[in-house]
């Protein structure tokens, strides 16, 4: 059996540093009393799909914020292509952040814009005004993430997959090099998931984008993942290929695949 | 027992200081941001119809009863040592100085500050103003920026429309219904109304646009825990604007009558 442990997965992350996507040293967080991150160590390559599994309210989000500089550490490094963002001012993040897409956990889309409209801001942003270039940038994306023909209809008449794949192709339209996904499948059936998470798959092959993906879905990481990271207790407990996770005999990682909880487990041993 | 006061207010007093910090960061920011960044005109033009036009029939409303009902008072007042016809001078030079800028400082505050601080909060807490950070768009250029500046735009012409309606009214109660001489009544105000008296009103419209825009601004992008957090912060936008108007009021009158004093000189 394959089972990569912290300390193995902690030297081979220190391996890989040169010519990272993404590689976080030491993250801290804390917010308020409770720590949050208590010193993540991480590392993306180029063109890779990771994804950061945990429990619900173990940090992954919060984790995933600071990637993009929406939230500051308390202590610890982000590198991203070789540049320190954590000491970057928000004018500064502007460019970093331009080759990071995001795709927030309720899509954040503008509730005052159309479709075309939210999948058209980045652009628009950037300076393009002229109103077919536009119009067909968005057709080509909503090719993508297939929603043709929805680009006159507000967000508050979409579906909750439909939002996310709008917000996802408003994220990837300036083609960025890597994509953050907040929870891309919570909230969704089965089917829809699916679909998400073949889209996630289609992205990284057909643009190679480098993707990370938090979720505490573990059909959504099996599926779509190179690596997985298991965020327990604020730091990296577990990191590897999704088989080296399916083999392991962790009992943490058991409980959390099997999806057991302590007081089962207890009661198992005890019969 | 000074000890124990200090404890007592410590806490509050800290909070307020650093609300004050807030307020004061974030109008440097937008003011840094209006020299050195581009305005985003259709945003800007948006706001403009927001705050001024759409706050048209709560102004002028606002100005022709109080104009109307000042002067009613002012000559039931008056008219018992025989100076009626003054009643003019008094509206005129009131509504100029003090009721018009002021009242509708009030209105626009509970009007726009509360649909910008609702708006914002509503932003914050469904990621939106994430969302937009992460587009690599700061949030001051595009919420904030158009925002104050339609506001330091409309402010004056709203207070300069209320005191226009308000003297108006003032006159028409005056004539019509009090029956007071509409020549002596025109004279006196003529006589008693000086430029520096409209200047006065207009810079003080100017002055409290800015108050009405930081700290709804600053209650909309702090807000948090939800729909209760988007709901406390509108309150507390509206009533710590009308707030800081009332307050300020004194000052800028006190300030503003050193530069344009009143009275006939």
């Amino acid at each position: 059996m394959i089972e990569t442990s912290p300390q193995m997965s902690a030297t081979s992350l220190q391996d890989r540093d040169n010519g990272s996507m993404l590689v976080v040293r030491d993250l801290k967080k804390r917010i308020g009393a409770q720590e949050i991150l208590c010193g993540v160590d991480l590392n993306v390559a180029h063109g890779e799909t990771l994804a950061i599994i945990g429990r619900s309210g173990g940090g992954k989000s919060v984790l995933l914020k600071h990637l993009v500089g929406l939230m500051q550490p308390d202590a610890g490094e982000i590198w991203i292509e070789g540049q320190n963002i954590t000491r970057l001012n928000e004018r500064q993040l502007g460019a970093i952040r331009q080759k990071i897409g995001i795709l927030f956990q309720g899509a954040a889309l503008f509730d005052s814009m159309t479709v075309a409209e939210n999948i058209a801001f980045p652009l628009r942003e950037a300076g393009e005004r002229e109103p077919k270039v536009l119009r067909e940038k968005v057709r080509e994306i909503l090719d993508v993430v297939e929603l043709e023909g929805q680009e006159e209809k507000m967000p508050v008449s979409l579906s909750g997959g439909m939002k996310k794949r709008v917000g996802l192709a408003r994220s990837i339209i300036r083609r960025p090099k890597c994509v953050l996904y907040d929870e891309p499948t919570s909230g969704l059936d089965p089917v829809v998931s699916d679909s998400i998470n073949r889209l996630i798959r289609r992205l990284q092959e057909r643009f190679g984008m480098t993707s990370i993906v938090v979720t505490h879905d573990m059909k959504s990481a099996f599926d779509v993942a190179d690596h997985i990271a298991y965020l327990h207790e604020g730091q990296i407990y577990f990191y590897g290929t999704p088989i080296q996770l399916q083999q392991t005999s962790d009992p943490i990682l058991q409980d959390f695949l099997l999806g057991r909880s302590a007081e089962e487990r207890g009661s198992k041993v005890e019969s | 027992m000074i000890a124990r006061l200090f404890n007592a207010l410590g806490a509050p007093l800290l909070r307020l200081f650093q609300y004050l910090g807030e307020l004061v960061l974030l109008a440097a920011d937008t003011f840094r941001s209006i020299f050195t960044h581009k305005l985003r005109w259709k945003l800007f033009l948006n706001q403009i119809v927001e705050i001024g036009l759409l706050s048209q029939l709560v102004v002028v409303t606002t100005g022709a009863f109080t104009g109307a009902v000042f002067s009613a008072q002012t000559f039931f007042q008056f008219n018992k040592i025989g100076m009626g016809s003054a009643t003019g001078a008094v509206v005129s030079v009131a509504i100029c100085r003090e009721l018009g800028p002021v009242l509708t400082a009030l209105m626009v505050a509970g009007r726009v500050g509360a649909a910008m601080s609702a708006e914002i909060g509503t932003m914050k807490v469904t990621e939106q103003i994430d969302a937009l950070r992460a587009l690599a768009v700061y949030p001051i250029d595009y919420l904030v920026v158009p925002r104050a500046l339609a506001m330091m735009v409309s402010m004056p012409l709203l207070v300069a429309e209320c005191i226009a309606v308000g003297i108006a009214a003032g006159y028409f109660i005056a004539i019509s219904l009090l029956e007071i001489n509409g020549t002596y009544y025109m004279a006196n105000m003529v006589r008693w109304t000086r430029n520096r008296d409209i200047i006065m009103g207009l810079s003080k419209a100017f002055c409290f646009g800015i108050l009405i825009v930081f700290i709804s601004c600053q209650k909309g992008l702090s807000a948090r825990e939800g729909a209760v957090g988007v709901g406390r912060a509108t309150t507390e936008a509206v009533v710590n604007a009308s707030l800081a108007v009332l307050i300020c009021n004194f000052f800028l009158t006190m300030l503003l009558n050193i530069i344009y004093p009143a009275g006939y000189q």
